[in-house]
């Protein structure tokens, strides 16, 4: 029994002391990766924010993105012509959801929404193996001018290795997140966002066009699931696991709360470190692989204090 | 004219609680366990017991599964496929613990370990809702699949890392294993299916329902009226895991013979729950409608090409398939919100008025 408990409380941290170097490179590696993460957690929370519609079909669309891009790539158009194009794909596909989705399911219940988009990645995957085949593509990074090569660090007497596309992706999600905020807060639609996330039927009353800002939060998701998928697909490859890895969005999503973009942001970092830490330090205890869980039971922890997650707005109720 | 109601008089209080009230009603359900019971075993054909009535019947129970917590209690539940995994991994070990036992009673009983383990994943729902509490179901579907991976106990090491059902019988007739008929195992979940739906058609009319529907559609003003959220909660957890392991058992040890950890992913959960939602929530024949609609269309669209005779990959197939039960599905919300039960319901309506609707 106490060998069970040094193996859990006292060995990882005597661990993360020996090796700080490694630690930093653990830490540094959460760190790429809760970015990712709060990418797609914040592509839900631009339409959920604006629509309440809680959109499972965000990872699909990362995939969809990434793919589109490839694919274009692939079939001869220059980069970033191809990624011009891929912009007005994502446009494409805001309107029809817009048109053909949420405008005559407008008044239903939650749940069916969220049912909705589960139908429309289904149609998704289908539609992206149908054109583009379901084997693995390697994303474009160099034809993108995204840099391939990494830094060596040298601190506390080891080596810590920063990989140059995923500092180029901090960079990219830093500057996507600031403007998307500059947008909410200093323009007239960033305005007119703000107010029918606050109140759908006031927003409609003072002449605001809820399906136009539907098509327009829809496409901003569309952005910044391009963004993402770009990112991502430049570490591994792009490929239709990715819409498995976007679950993981999930539990940022519920941790930082499922209105708050700073929520999205501070979830992700939280889960992206925390798993991995997680991983290197304690997993191998219980044999591997936690990865796959201990983010939802990290979010769960934060729920359990806070329902509404750390930045959600509260919940009141009234009878 | 066809479904009138008029002159069947109910002259006791137990003829006012009759599940079927009506005339027409039973001589409906009549004629479809005739069906069933007869004219399926007849004339139907091992492939098609094996393809579709038997997934059609397991996937049906566990879509009440997750119907009694999702429709009644109104808990959003994304863990439905591990919940059935609980079920079906805990029946393996009963039948290699015991292996001279009815093999319908292990299933049955496998069920109970299903629940627990949804009792303990209830817990959060008191105090999270909605869409939070369904990524917390999310955990549990999660981290039980990662228990059914590296749980060696659960598979008895063997190196496949899936199970295998060892051949069992129940009243001196081969069920599981490999030298079990198609018709055996059909019989034995449709008397399951039979039996498991009759109890809940009971308990959600019942105080426990009524208590399911009054914290859906609000659970604050249900604690002041004197339900305690904590029991109902979590016995609507329970009760939901115990219908999904009973569903999953039943899928690895009367359809599927073996399974692995990935027969148990998120995409059963999604399955199961495009069942309750297109068949309806908060209705059992709903979830057999839905049940019926999202197993055999994938069949149905799969078979066409080649009946048309077209020369089409497999793989073309697979995606136009997935692109098509997409868009079908969003058609469907579309066109009716509340599933497939309310079309029966304006159907029922439609039959009543006939031929004069007004």
């Amino acid at each position: 029994m106490g060998e069970i408990l040094y193996l859990i409380l006292i060995d990882p941290f005597v661990q993360m002391a020996e090796l700080p170097d490694f630690f930093l490179q653990v830490l540094w590696e959460g760190f790429v990766s809760g970015i990712l993460y709060a990418l797609i957690a914040l592509g839900f929370v631009l339409i959920f924010k604006a629509s309440g519609v809680f959109n499972f079909a965000q990872g699909i669309m990362v995939v969809f993105a990434a793919l589109s891009l490839v694919g274009l790539y692939e079939a001869g158009v220059p980069a970033f012509l191809a990624l011009a194009l891929c912009v007005l794909i994502m446009l494409g596909l805001a309107l029809g959801v817009e048109r053909l989705v949420l405008r005559p399911l407008v008044n239903q219940p939650d749940i069916i929404l969220f049912m909705a988009t589960i139908g429309l990645t289904y149609f998704l995957i289908g539609l992206g193996e149908f054109i583009f085949g379901g084997e693995p593509k390697v994303m474009i990074t160099e034809e993108l001018l995204l840099p391939t090569g990494s830094y060596a660090w040298e601190v506390m007497g080891g080596l810590v290795i920063f990989q140059q596309i995923d500092i180029a992706a901090a960079v990219i999600a830093v500057v996507l997140m600031t403007a998307l905020g500059l947008f909410f807060q200093n323009t007239r639609i960033g305005r007119a966002l703000r107010a029918v996330a606050d109140d759908h039927q006031a927003a409609l009353s003072v002449g605001i066009s809820l399906n136009q800002i539907w098509a327009i939060v829809w496409f901003a998701a569309g952005i910044v699931a391009l963004a993402t998928g770009i990112m991502w697909g430049a570490r591994s490859d792009v490929s239709f696991a990715l819409q498995i890895v976007a679950l993981k969005a999930l539990p940022v999503l519920v941790l930082g709360g499922l209105t708050s973009v700073p929520g999205a942001i501070v979830g992700g970092l939280i889960i992206g470190v925390g798993e991995k830490i997680g991983e290197i330090y304690w997993g191998s205890m219980i044999g591997g692989g936690i990865e796959g869980w201990l983010a939802y039971f990290i979010a769960l922890a934060f729920l359990l204090v806070r329902p509404q997650g750390l930045f959600g707005e509260r919940i009141i109720e009234r009878v | 004219m066809l479904y009138r109601e008029t002159g069947q008089f109910r002259t006791s209080y137990a003829a006012d609680q009759a599940i079927f009230p009506l005339r027409q009603d039973r001589i409906g359900l009549a004629a479809i366990a005739l069906v069933a019971a007869l004219a399926v075993p007849l004339l139907a054909d091992d492939f098609f017991i094996n393809t579709i009535m038997i997934p059609f019947l397991i996937f049906a129970l566990a879509s009440i599964g997750l119907n009694l917590l999702t429709g009644y209690a109104g808990l959003l539940s994304l863990g439905t496929g591990a919940f059935m995994g609980v079920g079906a991994y805990a029946c393996y070990k009963l039948t290699t613990f015991f292996p001279e036992v009815n093999v319908l009673l292990l299933i049955l009983l496998s069920g109970f370990f299903s629940a627990g383990i949804g009792f303990v994943f209830g817990l959060p729902s008191l105090r999270i809702k909605g869409f939070y509490l369904a990524v917390a179901t999310l955990a549990a579907q999660f981290f039980l699949d990662w228990c059914f991976n590296r749980i060696g106990w659960l598979y008895n090491y063997n190196a496949s890392g899936a199970i295998e059902v060892p051949t069992r019988e129940a009243f001196g007739i081969v069920l599981t294993g490999p030298t079990a008929t198609p018709l055996a195992r059909y019989m034995a979940v449709l008397a399951l299916v039979v039996l498991m739906t009759w109890l809940a058609s009971n308990l959600v009319r019942g105080r426990i329902g009524r208590s399911w529907m009054m914290v859906r559609d609000m659970d604050i003003a249900a604690e002041l009226m004197g339900i305690r959220l904590l029991r109902t909660k979590l016995l609507a957890f329970a009760v939901s895991s115990f219908y999904c392991g009973v569903a999953g058992a039943m899928m690895v040890f009367l359809w599927l013979g073996a399974a692995e950890a990935s027969s148990f992913g998120i995409n059963v959960s999604f399955q199961v729950l495009f069942m309750v939602i297109i068949g309806g929530l908060g209705s059992l024949l709903g979830s057999f409608m839905g049940a019926a609609f999202i197993w055999i269309l994938p069949i149905v669209i799969r078979a066409v090409p080649a009946t048309l005779g077209l020369d089409i990959g497999a793989a073309t197939v697979e995606h136009v398939s997935f692109m098509l039960v997409g868009g079908l599905i969003i058609f469907i919300l579309i066109a009716e919100p509340h599933g497939f039960a309310r079309l029966w319901q304006v159907a029922k309506q439609k039959m009543r008025t006939w031929p004069f609707p007004y």
